[in-house]
């Protein structure tokens, strides 16, 4: 929520409301995450640890400002039935780009990651914008829905991280919270113990279904009709 | 051969695209709210992923790998493609999906009509992508294997969007907390088939 805040705060005085709207919209009302269903894959496969999903957030933002301005400045030139080709070589070359800045600064993380920096491509976030949003609208919108929806994608990316590394690891952003497991200090040594299921797979699912149910459950509109 | 049928069903039960790496989410989500349609989508991808598997590796070992371009002049022996792989994969798995879907129109019409609005989907699902990356990840040694790994993973893919929309189906006449109906309800159940299909792991092939 202070995420949302500040953002607002800082574009009042240079933006009209429409276009605050803009970056304030997907990071609740129309979140990519949990309400438009689009980037789940790369949303649920490298949570597991805080650092990765900063560096994924971070290279997304720069995917989807750079392909959204670029999009959208081409628009009327694009032919319309070839644009998801178009789509697809922007926007992988704009990813060839930082998985090489990847690979050259921050060398352990990219090989974390491994496959799904490449998978941003085919992001649906970013696919979904460019159609959505870039192909019909002047490259200063566009610019600003990028920043929203990657913002969007990015909380709730590092909100999933945050459970998953305190739960199952005892660390956050590699800081030890309770003490040395291995060592059995702090609250290691009266018996406290990591939960090893968070660091599988399948729990950064559920903890995205409970992200979901919180945020439904405070924003009643968005419940869905059975 | 055995060898072969070991990669397939690598692929459909233990490495299984969707509740081992969660590949092809958006589709998965998006379109198993009946069986009918996730059969469509799911016959749709292990086509496609049967295809663009093996071009792709033919492309890796005959042009991006370093010294891959050997075979053309010794001269090229030290060239490494392999920047250029995301590039060329996804305009490889671009131009095939249009590709088949021309040649499906005109060749099976009925198959055309019930697969026909999922074919264009294909080309931004990340199970295809990721099939590629994976491929070029694990380094098959040959074509026959890198084609029965592309059609396990279209196979596990099938197996996990069917077993999503008959669940899906069934438990539109439960009484799910109104919050968590619909989207919250089918994460937590493939998070669930996600821990199931976890038994597999232990298996050694």
């Amino acid at each position: 929520m202070s995420e949302v805040a500040e953002i607002t705060k800082k574009s009042e005085p240079l933006f009209s409301k429409k276009n605050r709207k803009l970056i304030t919209d997907p990071l609740d009302d129309h979140n990519p995450i949990t309400v438009q269903v689009l980037g789940i894959c790369s949303a649920l496969a490298i949570t597991v640890q805080v650092k990765q999903a900063v560096v994924m957030s971070i290279s997304v933002l720069f995917v989807m400002i750079m392909g959204n301005f670029l999009i959208s400045a081409m628009r009327n030139s694009i032919p319309d039935r070839i644009r998801i080709i178009v789509q697809l070589v922007v926007v992988a070359s704009l990813v060839i780009l930082v998985d090489q800045t990847l690979k050259a600064f921050v060398y352990d993380v990219s090989k974390a990651l491994s496959v799904f920096v490449g998978l941003i491509i085919t992001n649906c976030i970013i696919m979904g914008r460019l159609e959505a949003f870039a192909l019909g609208n002047k490259p200063g919108p566009s610019v600003l829905d990028a920043i929203g929806n990657a913002m969007g994608y990015a909380w709730i990316l590092i909100a999933v991280s945050v459970v998953r590394e305190i739960l199952g690891s005892g660390k956050l952003m590699g800081f030890e919270l309770f003490g040395n497991a291995s060592e059995m200090t702090g609250l290691y040594g009266m018996g406290f113990m990591n939960n090893n299921m968070m660091i599988l797979p399948p729990m950064a699912l559920v903890v995205v279904g409970i992200i979901i149910w919180i945020q439904r459950s405070r924003n009643t509109k968005l419940i869905e009709e059975n | 051969m055995q060898e072969l049928v070991n990669i397939f069903v690598k692929g459909i039960f233990i490495e299984n695209m969707i509740f081992a790496y969660f590949l092809g989410m958006c589709s998965y989500l998006a379109v198993s709210k009946t069986v009918k349609t996730g059969v469509g989508l799911g016959v749709a991808v292990i086509f496609v992923l049967g295809i663009t598997v093996p071009i792709n590796y033919l492309l890796e070992n005959y042009m991006l790998k370093e010294g891959a371009l050997a075979w053309l002049s010794p001269s090229f022996a030290e060239v490494d493609l392999s920047f250029l792989s995301f590039i060329l994969f996804i305009a490889v798995i671009a131009s095939m999906v249009q590709l088949v879907e021309m040649i499906v129109e005109k060749f099976a019409p009925a198959l055309y009509g019930a697969l026909g609005i999922f074919l264009p989907l294909i080309a931004v699902n990340c199970s295809i992508l990721g099939g590629a990356l994976f491929m070029q990840d694990r380094q098959y040694a040959t074509i026959a294997e890198a084609t029965s790994f592309g059609l396990g993973s279209g196979v596990g893919w099938f197996l996990a969007i069917v077993a999503i929309a008959a669940i899906r189906e069934k438990i539109r006449y439960s009484h799910i907390p109104a919050p968590l109906r619909g989207l919250g309800i089918t994460f937590i159940i493939t998070g669930l088939m996600g821990i199931a299909f976890m038994a597999f792991m232990g298996i050694e092939l």
